[in-house]
């Protein structure tokens, strides 16, 4: 049953607070509040702003994770306000008092309160938010396969609450990256059924250099996620369909490089660095590596791997020097290769078919997971195999 | 100063649905909102929408079902309107992205849902409101260039010329504070309802009744409005939501004894009777001591009879706020719930096509009240009222526009206006605080104007709402600033609910009978020959509201008995 009742506690908030009329810098603030401990941080600051100062900005609405305006940083970790409870913040805090500021990336208009068109809706609207139909438009409605639905549906239940923008580290780097969110709703219409342009889309997507292969896989979008979208993984299914079933082979070497990687850890077991670029813009052959395109790109990298060599990051035999795995390990490796491409389809994870990460499998049946990385996620374990 | 044929005040379901709508009638459009329009209540709307799309089935059943859902309240020839309508419109929905559950045939799947005779709710998992309403402002992105969006923008009046008639809106940017006149040869409202009069609610805290009192004060009524619904699933922790899709999909209502006690009050349709007449029996439950949990407050809602593969495919929203917000696992054990204040079946009167009594003037979706809901909403049917009434409204005042001249407005309403809100932010720390007063007016109206009601409470109820009205006008704010000052909308927000307050109490006071969501227990009957009427409450110009009645519509169904 639920938790048991518990009485009401004093936590102390630490609220980051800016006035942009006041001319004056950011700064904190911290008032103490009293709450039952599986109340959330909005909870308290809605009690802060109620009985000490109403002018705490920050916008918010459901109390309940939906409607998406509660986006903030929590002890330095995006997320919703209204989805963290009191105790769990108070555990995560520094020093037992729970710190909240605006969510990064994203310029601060007041308080809590960040400019959402300047970056996250802007981005939304490069990736064509909107379905494209398929003709001819059917009189009733499209007849698609019901997994599809269900499938896009994890995309669709994103609030647009910016919490994966505020940290995703590819935006740091690269503030025209389109980013988790953006590329998650892409998701929803290149898997789509109904959808005319998933080619042109994927094309798109793939030819931007600040599009898809401009993620570094940190999953730190996936992290923040409140409602489980699992942007990255969105991101890694449009890197599948547009490399994989499409065949676009993009100007940023993105598919090239996935392939030149995954085929040196098949074929060593292990990631051959010096191989790596080569093979990323000429492809698996022995000439591939006299590439103009890799000489140059080689060259241009020569500061960053003069200053690895300087600070005892690689040595030169350990770069240049082929190295793998003994031959029965790599038999192993070549074993997992073969299984996974050796399926009729790719499995891909959606909680709303699979169920949680860590469910058993009552709710994996039927579409199993082999997203990598994914704690707790064990297809090899899955008796629906 | 912007001109727009129509200006589409709230962008929740019903204000986009009446801004495409216009927009595809070639009308100039605007769409305003206080809140990004993603962030609008409608997003929280899960269960599904209904219509007859089955080929088996008939809107006339469907219409049928919600005559006697709203209890007989309910105009039969806008509810003709509505269901008739129904397939169209959510195929509609279907095409322009809305990704609804599929059956096995890739077919639209439907799901059971209360006071319907057979299965005609369509659905996304349970979060089918979301769906729709970020589809629908993909397609306002798509018209980027046709509708214009002024987001983060807060109406302060609606403004009137010489007749009467409706010409535009005074409204502040929240994050320049810097106030402007709208002029517009019609005003839609699609502002949503009122459910923070209440405390707890299900509702929002930006749902205050904004759109209600802003068309109470230029003289419109207000219908049907002591017909508040009371949702009988609700999270006794907090007061959140729990779908009524749970039962749609079969979970039981249990009280103390182990007992599905909805077999005494709707033997045939059990927890799927409509909501109004579980929310009722629950209460029983509760009230004669067969309730559980903390001081047998709840109810038990047992959702571990749904197979946990549909449950955590088709209901993972509320899966999640079981373990967020209540520390429940839902596929595993039985949640702990009670009726709570969810939804206004009454508004702003209106026709068919969404048109008020003043010229210029329409109003769709929750503050609306066409009335297609009458006494009591079914499930799944305010969904597609906002749909429906969204488009017609948006069609006809396009229209309407056609053949008019651009009203020339002044800068009077606007001046007073920002006299009205630079008043409140000088005001000094004599009086109460706005939070204070809300809460109070929240839990007052939870207390007396809840699923039972009778004279002494609601007389009660009248008289706090009468002071905290004269309180709000000396209550005190913090924030002195005009970038993003939520605080001074706050105090214009409280004065909104007031007022629906005040309407809300004083018809339930007059309406001496129970039907529909208004139970009196001092007039337990329904009483046909003197109440099939509509009460409609005007404001009276000396700041108290003013009864008359207005007759129903009745076009196929006399009032019967009403069993489930």
């Amino acid at each position: 049953m639920a938790e048991a009742h518990k009485d009401p506690q004093e936590y102390t908030l630490r609220i980051r607070r800016y006035d942009p009329e006041s001319g004056e810098a950011a700064y904190w603030d911290e008032h103490t509040i009293e709450l039952e401990p599986h109340r959330s941080v909005l909870e308290g600051i809605l009690q802060a702003r109620a009985r000490f100062d109403g002018s705490i900005g920050i916008r918010c609405s459901c109390r309940a994770a939906i409607c998406g305006s509660c986006g903030v940083r929590i002890n330095g970790q995006p997320g919703l306000a209204c989805h963290t409870h009191l105790d769990k913040a108070k555990a995560s805090s520094r020093d037992g008092v729970i710190e909240v500021e605006p969510m990064g990336n994203m310029p601060v208009l007041k308080d809590l309160i960040v400019d959402m068109d300047a970056v996250h809706w802007k981005k939304i609207q490069r990736v064509t938010p909107w379905l494209v139909n398929k003709e001819p438009i059917p009189e009733r409605e499209y007849i698609v396969p019901a997994r599809s639905m269900v499938d896009v549906t994890q995309t669709m239940a994103c609030i647009q609450c910016g919490a994966c923008v505020s940290d995703c580290l590819s935006m740091e780097v690269d503030p025209l990256f389109i980013g988790p969110a953006a590329l998650a709703k892409a998701y929803r219409f290149a898997g789509d059924p109904r959808d005319a342009e998933h080619y042109q889309r994927l094309k798109d997507l793939s030819e931007d250099p600040h599009g898809i292969y401009d993620c570094t896989h940190c999953f730190k979008c996936i992290d923040a996620c409140p409602k489980g979208v699992a942007p990255m993984s969105q991101i890694m299914r449009l890197r599948r369909m547009a490399g994989d079933d499409h065949g676009i082979v993009d100007r940023n070497n993105g598919h090239r490089h996935e392939i030149a990687f995954t085929s040196l850890v098949r074929d060593n077991g292990l990631l051959w660095e010096a191989e790596l670029l080569p093979r990323s813009y000429g492809g698996d052959s022995f000439f591939a590596k006299f590439s103009p395109a890799a000489g140059a790109e080689l060259a241009s990298s020569l500061p960053a791997i003069t200053k690895a060599l300087i600070r005892g990051k690689v040595t030169p035999m350990g770069a240049l020097k082929p190295h793998r795995l003994a031959k029965k390990d790599i038999g192993e490796v070549k074993s997992i290769y073969e299984k996974v491409e050796g399926r009729d389809e790719r499995y891909e994870l959606n909680l709303y078919i699979t169920g949680y990460d860590e469910d058993d499998q009552q709710g994996a049946e039927g579409m199993p997971s082999a997203e990598t990385g994914q704690p707790g996620v064990e297809p090899e374990e899955s008796p629906s195999r | 100063m912007p001109q727009h044929d129509v200006l589409i005040i709230g962008a929740g379901l019903a204000g986009q649905r009446a801004a495409l709508a216009a927009a595809d009638a070639g009308a100039t459009v605007a769409i305003m909102s206080k809140v990004h329009p993603v962030r609008s209540h409608s997003v929280a709307a899960a269960g599904g929408i209904n219509a007859a799309i089955n080929p088996a089935d008939d809107w006339r059943s469907h219409a049928y079902d919600t005559v006697k859902g709203s209890d007989f309240l309910g105009d039969q020839d806008a509810i003709e309107v509505m269901c008739s309508e129904a397939p169209d419109e959510v195929m509609h929905l279907e095409h322009i992205g809305v990704t609804f559950h599929r059956n096995e045939k890739g077919e639209m799947d439907l799901r059971a849902f209360g006071g319907a005779s057979m299965k005609r709710t369509a659905y996304v998992a349970d979060i089918t409101g979301q769906a729709m309403l970020h589809v629908l402002y993909e397609q306002l992105l798509k018209y980027h260039e046709s509708v214009e969006r002024y987001e983060e923008w807060f109406t302060t009046s609606l403004i009137q010329d010489g007749d009467g008639a409706c010409v535009g809106c005074v409204a502040r940017d929240i994050r320049t504070g810097q106030m402007e006149v709208f002029a517009a040869k019609n005003v839609i409202l699609a502002s949503g309802g009122a459910g923070q009069c209440f405390k707890p609610t299900t509702n929002g805290l930006i749902v205050t009744g904004d759109g209600m009192a802003q068309a109470y004060r230029i003289g419109a009524p207000l219908m049907d409005m002591e017909m508040v619904q009371y949702h009988p699933t609700t999270l006794v922790e907090n007061g959140f939501l729990i779908t009524e899709g749970a039962r749609g999909e079969g979970a039981h209502l249990l009280n103390a004894a182990g007992e599905r006690f909805m077999e005494k009050m709707a033997p045939n349709k059990m927890e799927l009777a409509s909501r109004d007449v579980v929310s009722r029996a629950e209460q029983i439950e509760i009230n004669e001591g067969r309730g559980v949990g903390p001081e047998g407050a709840g109810i038990y809602l047992d959702i571990t009879v749904v197979p946990k593969k549909r449950t955590l495919e088709a209901l993972r929203e509320i899966v999640n706020i079981g373990k967020d917000f209540a520390g429940v696992d839902i596929t595993a054990e039985p949640i702990l719930i009670r009726p709570g204040q969810h939804y206004y079946m009454g508004g702003v009167k209106t026709d068919v096509n969404g048109a008020t009594p003043i010229d210029g003037l329409y109003a769709a979706g929750e503050v609306a009240c066409v009335s297609v809901h009458g006494g009591n909403r079914l499930g799944a049917n305010s969904l597609l009222d906002t749909l429906i009434f969204g488009r017609r409204s948006g069609e006809h005042a396009a229209a309407r526009a056609g053949d008019m001249s651009m009203p020339s407005i002044g800068d009077e309403q606007l001046r007073e206006d920002a006299r009205w809100i630079d008043g409140i932010i000088a005001r000094d720390k004599g009086g109460r605080r706005i939070s204070e007063i809300k809460e109070e007016l929240g839990t007052t109206m939870n207390r007396h104007v809840a699923v039972f009601r009778d004279a002494d409470g609601l007389a009660k109820a009248h008289e706090v709402v009468k002071r905290l009205k004269e309180e709000a006008k000396t209550a005190y704010i913090d924030d002195r600033g005009t970038v993003f000052n939520q605080d001074v909308l706050g105090a214009i927000e409280l004065g909104y609910m007031l007022d629906v307050a005040e309407s809300t109490v004083v018809a339930a006071i007059e309406r001496t009978e129970s039907r529909g969501a208004q139970y009196r227990t001092d007039f337990p009957e329904r009483n046909d020959e003197e109440w099939l009427k509509h009460i409609d409450i005007n404001a009276n110009g000396d700041d108290t509201p003013h009864v008359s009645y207005s007759p129903v519509t009745i076009t196929q169904w006399q009032p019967e008995e009403r069993k489930y």
